[in-house]
């Protein structure tokens, strides 16, 4: 019989720190279903190797959220042993890789929103948190000019490349509006001068999207319509299905070690 | 109670030891080389090093736990704590010139220091390892490992990694 979920003390430190580091698993995991498929073997080691820097933000994430909880609890419990609804990642990071035009043009949108947050977030107040920034800022950065490449290659590449880089854009836009998102949890922490205000990387993120958008001839929708749900729990069916891949061993052979 | 030149002397073995062990991904360098071994301290007795991520999902950093444990139980260093530091965050700047002359007789291009990490769509000057050029291309941002990238030399026409700045 498969294992229970666990129960978490959510104070709004731990669930901040659960909402960054379940982008981080989970946009991690979606690059390593390329692993062996991507379209040329350069690309391959690429996004393996994004996925690698982003496991690794999400590991010093939830090992910090174990310590800050005080519960006992490791990195494993909050990546293997919490159910769909526990998840508090964007939904951007949790849509499916799609063809190579919606993995790039979604991790364009994330690398471009998280290299300037991890980089405002190296002044924390929060010495765990401002450490784990300035490692992330580093890699993120990597992230961000990698996929504007690829952006600006398949949108002034072939005509099929740019129809396919322009329907990545529309299919993915809707989702951009989540990485702004904060709540009352995110007030206090705010205020305090442990997490800075998603609102303030906006404008950057804004300009590096247009930059890199126009460069490669395509196009922003005029649609500013936006869905969210993810940071508290409503995620997509998509979800769901990358969870029971990511959490099968350790739900069918508790504590499972090789 | 132990004397202060036995402490020195232990902390000297002990750095000793842990700065003899290398990237197990890059066999050429020790860790003391590529400034991932941070801190050697005795308390009570007990030693205590601290490492730091190149990368925070690098996975050699299990290995070289196990390995600076290993080496110091050799040494005749028992209980030893290994832990590891994030703050400051690993700069390739912390690489000794020997490290960097000896990635390069390895083939890999050493990490420019101040190099051009920043700009999104920056240019870089990279020389060739093996015959020296600067006439070199990218091929991927990302290569065989975390930490470096894949180049080609348009002179010697041979492909090369470069160790990136970070």
């Amino acid at each position: 019989m498969a294992v229970q979920s666990i129960t978490i003390q959510e104070t709004p430190l731990v669930v901040y720190l659960l909402r960054r580091a379940d982008d981080s698993l989970i946009l991690g995991h979606r690059l390593s279903e390329w692993c062996g498929h991507a379209p040329m073997l350069e690309e391959d080691m690429a996004l393996a190797n994004m996925g690698l820097d982003l496991i690794g933000q999400a590991r010093e994430l939830y090992s910090y959220a174990a310590a800050v909880e005080g519960a006992g609890k490791t990195e494993d419990h909050f990546a293997y042993l919490r159910d769909v609804r526990q998840y508090k990642n964007l939904l951007l990071v949790e849509q499916p890789n799609g063809d190579f035009a919606q993995t790039i043009l979604r991790q364009f949108f994330y690398s471009a929103f998280a290299d300037p947050y991890w980089r405002a977030m190296m002044g924390s107040k929060d010495a765990t948190l401002a450490a784990i920034a300035a490692k992330s800022e580093k890699e993120s950065a990597y992230h961000l000019r990698h996929s504007s490449e690829w952006v600006m290659r398949l949108g002034d590449g072939t005509e099929e490349s740019h129809r396919r880089a322009q329907a990545a854009i529309d299919n993915l836009w809707a989702f951009t509006g989540e990485l702004f998102y904060r709540d009352e949890d995110d007030a206090g922490l705010i205020a305090g001068g442990v997490v800075i205000d998603p609102e303030t990387v906006r404008e950057g993120w804004l300009s590096t999207v247009r930059e890199v958008i126009s460069a490669a001839t395509l196009k922003l929708p005029d649609n500013d319509w936006m869905q969210k749900g993810g940071r508290i729990g409503h995620h997509s069916e998509h979800l769901g299905h990358l969870l029971s891949e990511l959490q099968h061993l350790q739900r069918s052979f508790p504590g499972a070690t090789w | 109670m132990t004397s202060l030149s036995a402490i020195d002397d232990l902390k000297k073995r002990a750095w000793d030891a842990a700065a003899a062990v290398v990237d197990p991904e890059i066999p050429v360098l020790t860790i003391a080389d590529l400034g991932v071994l941070r801190d050697v301290s005795v308390n009570d007795g007990r030693v205590d090093v601290a490492i730091t991520p190149t990368y925070l999902g690098c996975p050699a950093m299990n290995m070289i736990t196990l390995e600076i444990e290993l080496a110091l139980e050799r040494a005749g260093i028992a209980g030893a704590t290994v832990r590891t530091v994030l703050s400051p965050a690993w700069t390739t700047d912390w690489m000794t010139e020997d490290g960097r002359r000896k990635l390069r007789d390895y083939g890999i291009a050493p990490p420019q220091p101040g190099g051009g990490r920043r700009a999104l769509f920056g240019e870089q000057k990279v020389a060739c390892p093996q015959c020296g050029s600067t006439d070199t291309e990218v091929l991927s941002e990302f290569g065989s490992t975390s930490c470096k990238s894949l180049w080609r030399c348009r002179a010697c026409r041979e492909p090369f990694d470069y160790f990136k700045c970070h």
